[in-house]
C-alpha cells in the first residue's frame, strides 16, 4: 500500500498494464508530454510508437483505436477532456459500441477510452462536460467512473483487461485526492459497486465526485443525528443495481447525487430503478440532487452554485427523512 | 464447377464478377418477392472496381467497406451461402442475423466491416493498418469508400492519419456518380477526389472502374508501396452504379440521362469477358464458370431458405463479450 494521487493511480494502472501485455498500447492528444500526470517517463520505458502522439482528430484517432483493437491491439485512448468526446460521437456509437454486435460476434474491441470532467474551474460550457449518461444510453459500451485512487487504479486495470470497449470517466474533481492504493495486482471488477459509508436512515448514491460530496453531507448530517450510507456504483454500465436496491430496502429513502445534468442523467436511471425495484421498502419521494439543464457559465460566482453541493445534499436528506425530534418520555 | 481456370486467376476474376452480378440479380428478385427484410442496396455495374481492387489483397489482409456491401465479401473471396443466409435474416448468415444486407462482412476473409455510417470506416482502416505495423505483421488494410462519403470529415481523417503515421493502407473512392440521387458534381468539390491526395502528400491515382485489370494493376502498386512502408495511396475507381440508391423502393430517385446506356455498353463483365476471349480463353470455358456460379448463388439460396430465424434469445448476445440479461417484462411478449 501507497497513498498516491488519483492521477498517480491513472498512471501506474495504465504502466503496470503496458508493462503485462505488449498489445497495450496508449495514444492520444500531447500524451508524449505528459499533459495531465499519467504518462511520466512513458516514452522512455516503451518508446514512441507505444506511446503516440496523434494529430487532434479525435473522430479519427478514436476510430482508429477500434480498428487497432480489432485485429488484436489493446489500445488506450487519451481524449484529454471529456468534451472532446463529442467529435468522435460516431465512431463510438457508430463502429465501437455496435461492431461486435452487428457482425454477429465476429469483431471484438478490447479498448478504453479515457477522458477526463473537467468542471468546476471555470472553462466555460465547452469544456466542462459529464457526458457520461449519453453513453449509457448507447448498448455496447461499458462505463467506469470512479471516485477514488484506488477504485481508479484498479477499475482502470479491469477495463484494459476488457474484451468490451470502456469509457473511463475521470473526474478532475478527485485528481489530487489521495488514498491508500494497492501496488501491483489490484484489479477491480467492472460492475461491482461499493459501500463507501454504512448507514440506517437514508441511501445517498454518488456518481464520481458526486460521491465525495455524498460523504462530506453524510459527515454533516451525522451532526444532526441523520445516519446516511454512501453507496458508489463506480460502474455505470453495467450498473450494480442489486447492491443499491438492498441499500434501498434497509434504509427506505433514496438520493442520488450526480454531477451530470438532471435529465436523463445516471441519477434519474438509479432513481426510476430504485422507484420500479423498491416502491413497497420507500417511506419518502427518491431526490436528486444534480446540476440543472442549463450550460455552465465561465464566471465562478455562477459557476460553482450549480453543482451538488453538501448543502443542497444535507437539505435533501432533511427533505426526506423528516426533521428528527426527539420523542417524549 | 468448371474444371478448368481453378488457379487461373484471370477466370478467378471473371468468376468473382459473376458472383457478384449473379448473386444481387437473385437478392433483388426475391427482395421484390418480400423474402428479404429491410433495404437492399446492389453493387451491380461496380464489380471491376471491388474485384481489381481484392484480387490485389492477400487473404489475410484487413478490408473494410460501405452498406453497398454484397460486392466486397464477395470479391475477396468469401463463401455464398452465410452471404445469402444473411440476407434471409437467419442464424447461419455470415452476422448471425444481426447485420443484414448493409453489412455483409466476412471477418475469416480479412473483412472489418462493412458500414452503413457513410465514411465511417476511414479511421478504422487507419487503426487495423496501425494495428497490423505495431504487430509487425506486413498486412496492409484496404478501405472502399463511396464518392458520397469524400465529403464526410471522417474520410479526411482516417487518410490524414495514415499518411502522418505513414501507415499501411489504400483508400478506395469508388466513384459510382452518385450519393444515394445526388450527383457527384453537386456534392464533391474539385474534379476528382483522388486530387486530394496531393494534400496528405500520398500518391493521388485515377483508375478506370470498369476495367478490372487497371483496378487490379493500381491497388496492387499500392499494396506494394504500403507493404514497403512507404505509407498510404488513394484510388479513385470512376465507375457507374446500375441500380437505384436502393432497388424496389416503387419509385425512382435517380433519373438517369443518356449517359446511362453509354456506362451500360461498357458493362465491366461484359468487356472482361470480351477481352479473354480475344486472348484465347474457350467461350465454352467461360460459360461453364456462368453455369457454376448460378448453381452456387441457387445452393447459397436454397441453404438460406433451408435455415432457422435465430431465437429471440439472441438479440442480447453480443453487445458485450457475455449475454445481456433479458428483461422478463420483454421476454413475456416476445
Amino acid at each position: 500500500m501507497a497513498r498516491i494521487t488519483f492521477l498517480e493511480a491513472i498512471m501506474q494502472a495504465q504502466q503496470e498494464e503496458m508493462q503485462r501485455d505488449d498489445k497495450v498500447f496508449i495514444m492520444g492528444e500531447d500524451v508524449r508530454c505528459n499533459v495531465f500526470g499519467t504518462t511520466t517517463g512513458f516514452v522512455d520505458a516503451f518508446g514512441a510508437e507505444r506511446v503516440r502522439d496523434t494529430p487532434i482528430s479525435e473522430n479519427g484517432f478514436i476510430g482508429a483505436a477500434g480498428g487497432a483493437a480489432m485485429v488484436g491491439m489493446r489500445p488506450i485512448v487519451d481524449a484529454t477532456i471529456s468534451s472532446f468526446l463529442f467529435p468522435a460521437m460516431d465512431q463510438i456509437c457508430s463502429i465501437i459500441a455496435k461492431s461486435r454486435y452487428i457482425y454477429g460476434g465476429q469483431a471484438k474491441l478490447p479498448l478504453v477510452i479515457r477522458s477526463c470532467l473537467f468542471y468546476g474551474n471555470s472553462n466555460a460550457a465547452q469544456h466542462s462536460d459529464r457526458p457520461y449518461p449519453m453513453f449509457m444510453n448507447m448498448p455496447g459500451l461499458k462505463i467506469i467512473a470512479p471516485s477514488c485512487a484506488s477504485d481508479m487504479k484498479g477499475l482502470l486495470k479491469a477495463a484494459v483487461r476488457s474484451d468490451d470497449p470502456v469509457l473511463s470517466f475521470e473526474d478532475s474533481t478527485c485528481w489530487m485526492a489521495k488514498d491508500e492504493v494497492p501496488e501491483g495486482e489490484h484489479v477491480i471488477p467492472l460492475g461491482k459497486g461499493d459501500i463507501k459509508r454504512e448507514g440506517s436512515d437514508v441511501t445517498i448514491i454518488g456518481i464520481a465526485g458526486g460521491v465525495n460530496v455524498a460523504l462530506k453531507a453524510a459527515r454533516a448530517l451525522e451532526q444532526e443525528g441523520i445516519s446516511a450510507e454512501v453507496i458508489d456504483p463506480r460502474t455505470l454500465v453495467p450498473l450494480d443495481r442489486e447492491l443499491i436496491l438492498q441499500s434501498v430496502r434497509k434504509t427506505g429513502r433514496a438520493i442520488c447525487v450526480d454531477p451530470a445534468h438532471m435529465t436523463c442523467s445516471a441519477a434519474s436511471e438509479i432513481s426510476a430503478t430504485i422507484v420500479e425495484n423498491a416502491f413497497d421498502a420507500l417511506r419518502a419521494p427518491v431526490l436528486r440532487v444534480t446540476t440543472p439543464d442549463t450550460h455552465l457559465p465561465f464566471s465562478p460566482h455562477i459557476e460553482k452554485p450549480l453543482y451538488p453541493s453538501v448543502e443542497r445534499i444535507v437539505d435533501a436528506a432533511r427533505k426526506v427523512v423528516g426533521t428528527r425530534q426527539t420523542q417524549p418520555a | 464447377m468448371t474444371s478448368t481456370g481453378e488457379n487461373d486467376p484471370r477466370l478467378e476474376k471473371y468468376r468473382r464478377m459473376q458472383r457478384i452480378r449473379q448473386f444481387e440479380a437473385k437478392a433483388e428478385k426475391i427482395h421484390a418477392d418480400g423474402e428479404i427484410p429491410g433495404a437492399l442496396h446492389t453493387y451491380a455495374g461496380m464489380e471491376a472496381s471491388g474485384v481489381g481492387s481484392c484480387m490485389a489483397l492477400r487473404d489475410d489482409d484487413y478490408m473494410v467497406g460501405t452498406h453497398r456491401s454484397h460486392g466486397h465479401p464477395i470479391a475477396k473471396g468469401a463463401k455464398l451461402r452465410p452471404l445469402m443466409a444473411e440476407l434471409l435474416g437467419k442464424k447461419t448468415g455470415v452476422c448471425s442475423g444481426k447485420g443484414g444486407s448493409m453489412h455483409l462482412s466476412d471477418f475469416s476473409m480479412g473483412s472489418l466491416g462493412e458500414t452503413s455510417i457513410v465514411g465511417s470506416g476511414g479511421p478504422v482502416t487507419a487503426g487495423a493498418a496501425l494495428g497490423a505495423k505495431l504487430q509487425g505483421l506486413d498486412r496492409v488494410a484496404l478501405c472502399f469508400f463511396g464518392d458520397g462519403a469524400s465529403s464526410e470529415g471522417a474520410i479526411h481523417e482516417g487518410m490524414n492519419l495514415a499518411a502522418v503515421w505513414s501507415l499501411p493502407a489504400i483508400f478506395v473512392c469508388e466513384n459510382n456518380r452518385f450519393g444515394m440521387s445526388t450527383p457527384t458534381s453537386d456534392a464533391v468539390a474539385g474534379e476528382n477526389v483522388a486530387d486530394r491526395a496531393h494534400g496528405y502528400g500520398i500518391p493521388g491515382v485515377i483508375v478506370d472502374g470498369q476495367d478490372v485489370d487497371a483496378v487490379e494493376a493500381a491497388v496492387r502498386e499500392a499494396v506494394d508501396r504500403a507493404r514497403a512502408g512507404k505509407g498510404p495511396t488513394l484510388i479513385e475507381t470512376k465507375t457507374y452504379r446500375y441500380g437505384d440508391h436502393a432497388v424496389n423502393m416503387g419509385r425512382e430517385l435517380t433519373p438517369r440521362g443518356p449517359e446511362h446506356d453509354d456506362w451500360v455498353k461498357r458493362d465491366p463483365i461484359t468487356i472482361y469477358r470480351q477481352r479473354l476471349i480475344e486472348a484465347g480463353v474457350a467461350e465454352a470455358d467461360l460459360d461453364a464458370i456462368d453455369t457454376a456460379v448460378a448453381d452456387e448463388v441457387a445452393d447459397a439460396l436454397q441453404f438460406a431458405r433451408d435455415s432457422e430465424y435465430p431465437v429471440f434469445e439472441e438479440a442480447f448476445d453480443d453487445v458485450f463479450v457475455d449475454r445481456l440479461p433479458i428483461p422478463a417484462e420483454v421476454q413475456a411478449h416476445a
